[in-house]
């Protein structure tokens, strides 16, 4: 009993923000003149209305779900981790540099694995070094993983317009492209790559290994309170940077399928966004990695939306960022109220 | 409105009442205080003292009641108006900025300070007042620099400064020792017998109300047992009425124990503080099995920084801790294979997670081996849930179910679990630190029975506490610390509490 109020509470809150976000941004399209309901009405269509915007939204639901759990997972350990968009960045370049030097003499699923591996292991290298930092010397995590997105921007743009650039590529400069026998397909029956099923397994996995393994049992003591762990003896630090480590190389793992199902090489269309968009899911599924399937989807399908929106309403592209923001400004907002609600609140004994 | 004067009033209570949603924290209490008297207040934790001086200072807004001042009714609607009025109140923790001087704290405290500020003038004011009242503090220290009477005269004279003539003192010696505690108090008795002053001291220690209160009123579960004159009752006479029919666990007797083992020994410590200081300077220790060793000392001497390196809390920087003599760093694989438990102070914050559930915290120790885990692999709930349901049971831990979390429990409950989690198997060592902060009587009596009978089973105890009658209580040893060294030894039998109370103060 206890656990299902628990969890129903745990669940009240963001939906409770997410109405209240769509009241304040029906006031907001009200103001441009467009009336709230058809807004909306267009959004589920855009979003979950026909079979083709399903498989939009999924396509878009991919990367979030991994993007997510980077700030989710070191979120579980009390450190507040917003640059998953970097560890994405860094993932993709890895991956897409190893499918150039090995695929003229691998075979494809040699390869395929190899860039997934690639692009975890430098998104695990990338976020873990924020955990380290952190442990060992006292650097703000915020401050640091944000910083270093622009750090993996930047990289990406020296590289691409510099020793890794495809002169056959005027218009956009981009690294020299995957071959396509290594190129990702669909899933089987829709127009939705492998990449969505990976993200799914991640997260279950991650929630496994957080919820149902010892390990994760004696990380989330030290998120819930370092000054105990030290006391019970665990390895706090330790601790603390593979966790951060497994949150990066989701992220990365996100680049890398990024490069192998959708854009083929690496480029500035990497910097989409879903790592940012990635920290809004992982608050609004309150860090908890099986929550994040669902809100995954939802933001998918508002993003798959904006175009929809954008054509028939007039509205401008951003229409639909304004939207995140509330959301995520809103969530935030509640957070304050999580456990808090008088008609779940229970007595002490 | 303006009753404030030059000499003390009395202040009635009358048929006062604080509900906080349905738990009923005061219950028409009455209680008067006639000018120029000092009054104590006794209680344990929780049966109202707290909640009714509040309502007194007006940081409460109390239900039902209202507040007399020399048989005037005068409405109390914030902590301006009781100032206004001339109450004054001390808390228990200090409220002075540490970085600023006697004069600036003292200054800054009035309500209407000037855009710029006369020095000069401020301090000729200052040296005026001094002149009326006893208390004696050096004006150009910084408050960091004084030492913890020193500061307690201060806030005092904060009060006394703002021209409070109704003084509200909150356990104010916790943290000095006895002597600077008798001088404090006697000073302000001195004010009350030349009828400048009016007194209500929260407190704990029996000692205090009968060296210096004239009356002294009893609340339990939020309602008054009565008003005393000092004169008819003896401590025994205050404990019962403090706690009423509760049955209280004996202290075990304390067996015979010679010759144990060496456990845990500290070879030339040394610890640093927060900010790099260090904090322990160079401490020897052996101690051994079957014997209690209490450490004494004014807060903030040390004592922190040492449990938390000995729980693993905090670095070391010189020296080394000895557990069945070998080199110890408080690693799990350590401190399972030489039983090391650990009862904090402060059990929260320290040694639990709030929001995990009791069953989880109850595992904290063994959740990573048998039976908690199946084959180290994957964690085994119902083990969780049956382990936790015995050790409720045992230890009875008042919890709805062992899902609950622990942020929900009671302090006492909350301290309990910590218990039944740390002394629930044998131990070989036990490190304690103030393990009945803030707890009732009951649950007092309980914990320390539970050390004893862990002493006289044969784990070797470290007792840090700023409590000297739980020191004298339960030590077979006591050691006192001051400014991190150990500066004064004695056993149980010799101890002489004068002797103990200059080394603490560091004479």
């Amino acid at each position: 009993m206890d656990y299902f109020t628990d969890k129903l509470s745990a669940a009240l809150v963001p939906i409770l923000a997410l109405l209240v976000s769509a009241v304040l941004f029906g006031i907001f399209v009200a103001f441009a003149g467009v009336s709230p309901f058809e807004t909306y009405a267009l959004i589920y269509k855009g979003a979950f209305g026909t079979w083709f915007s399903w498989q939009n939204s999924l396509q878009r639901a991919a990367p979030l779900l991994l993007t997510a759990l980077c700030t989710a997972l070191p979120a579980q350990m009390g450190l507040v981790i917003i640059g998953g968009e970097g560890a994405l960045v860094i993932g993709g370049l890895a991956s897409v540099s190893t499918a150039l030097v090995l695929q003229s003499f691998l075979p494809p699923v040699a390869v395929q694995i190899t860039m997934l591996l690639a692009g975890t292991i430098a998104g695990a290298i990338w976020i873990g070094g924020i955990g380290a930092l952190r442990h060992k010397r006292g650097v703000n995590e915020i401050i640091s993983s944000l910083l270093l997105v622009y750090i993996a921007i930047a990289i990406l743009n020296t590289l691409v317009e510099g020793i890794m650039r495809d002169p056959g590529q005027p218009q956009k400069s981009s690294t020299h492209p995957v071959a396509d026998t290594v190129m990702f397909g669909n899933l089987p029956g829709m127009d939705v790559h492998w990449g969505l099923l990976i993200g799914v397994m991640f997260c279950i996995a991650t929630f496994v290994l957080m919820y149902l393994t010892p390990f994760g049992f004696s990380a989330r003591i030290v998120g819930g309170n370092p000054r105990a762990a030290r006391m019970l003896g665990l390895p706090v630090g330790k601790l603390v940077i593979i966790i951060c480590a497994v949150g990066g190389g989701a992220a990365g793992l996100a680049g890398a399928i990024e490069v192998a199902a959708v854009h083929g090489r690496a480029n500035s269309a990497l910097i989409a966004g879903y790592g940012f968009t990635g920290i809004l899911v992982a608050f609004m599924a309150r860090q908890n990695p099986l929550a994040i399937i669902p809100v995954a989807l939802l933001f998918g399908g508002i993003e798959a939306s904006g175009g929809l929106v954008q054509r028939r309403l007039d509205l401008p592209n951003a229409a639909v960022e304004v939207l995140k923001g509330i959301i995520f400004v809103v969530v935030l907002a509640f957070e304050t109220f999580s456990g808090r609600l008088g008609f779940l609140k229970r007595r002490k004994p | 409105m303006d009753v404030s004067q030059d000499h003390a009033f009395g202040v009635s209570v009358k048929n006062m009442s604080k509900h906080f949603g349905d738990f009923v924290a005061l219950d028409a209490v009455d209680m008067h205080i006639p000018a120029g008297t000092f009054h104590a207040l006794l209680g344990e934790n929780g049966a109202g003292k707290s909640t009714l001086v509040k309502c007194m200072m007006g940081f409460y807004h109390k239900n039902v009641g209202s507040i007399h001042i020399d048989g005037a009714e005068q409405h109390i609607t914030g902590p301006h108006d009781a100032h206004e009025l001339g109450l004054g109140m001390v808390y228990q923790h200090f409220t002075l900025v540490p970085s600023m001087t006697v004069l600036e704290n003292l200054v800054m405290n009035h309500p209407h300070i000037p855009p710029v500020i006369n020095w000069d003038q401020e301090r000729h004011k200052l040296e005026i007042f001094l002149g009326t009242v006893p208390f004696k503090v050096p004006l150009d220290k910084r408050t960091s620099e004084l030492s913890a009477g020193e500061k307690q005269k201060t806030e005092i004279l904060k009060q006394l400064y703002l021209n409070c003539r109704f003084l509200i003192l909150d356990e104010p010696t916790s943290v000095l020792t006895p002597q600077e505690a008798d001088e404090i108090l006697g000073l302000i008795r001195d004010m009350a017998n030349h009828n400048q002053l009016t007194v209500l001291m929260i407190t704990h220690k029996f000692r205090e109300v009968l060296a210096f209160a004239d009356a002294v009123t009893i609340l339990r579960r939020g309602k008054n047992v009565g008003t005393f004159s000092v004169r008819d009752l003896t401590a025994e006479e205050m404990g019962h009425m403090m706690i009423g029919a509760e049955p209280i666990r004996e202290l075990g007797s304390r067996k015979k124990l010679t010759g144990g083992d060496i456990r845990l020994e500290l070879r030339d410590l040394q610890i640093n503080n927060d900010s790099g200081e260090r904090a322990i300077k160079a401490v020897n220790l052996s101690l051994r099995g079957g014997e209690i060793v209490g450490i004494a000392g004014v807060s903030g001497n040390g004592q922190i920084e040492l449990v938390e390196g000995l729980a693993g809390q905090r670095p070391i920087d010189g020296g080394e801790i000895f557990v069945h003599g070998t080199p110890y760093r408080g690693t799990r694989a350590e401190i399972r294979n030489h039983r090391v438990a650990c009862l904090p102070e402060e059990p929260l914050k320290n040694a639990c997670v709030a929001s995990m559930s009791v069953a989880e915290n109850l595992a904290f120790r063994h959740f990573d081996i048998w039976p908690f885990c199946q084959g180290e692999k994957w964690l085994k709930r119902s083990e969780f849930t049956r382990h936790a349901a015995e050790r409720i049971k045992t230890y009875g831990i008042k919890t709805r179910s062992p899902a609950m979390r622990m942020s929900e429990l009671s302090g006492g409950n909350i301290q309990r679990t910590v218990l039944a989690r740390e002394l629930g198997e044998p131990a070989d060592v036990l490190i304690t630190a103030n393990p009945v902060f803030g707890l009732d009587f009951a649950a007092v009596a309980d914990i320390h029975a539970q050390i004893m009978e862990a002493r006289n089973h044969g784990t070797a105890v470290l007792l840090v506490s700023e409590d000297l009658d739980e020191l004298l209580e339960l030590s077979d040893r006591v050691i006192v610390i001051s400014d991190g060294a150990f500066v004064h030894e004695t056993s149980r039998q010799d101890a002489d509490l004068s002797v103990i109370g200059q080394r603490m103060a560091g004479h």
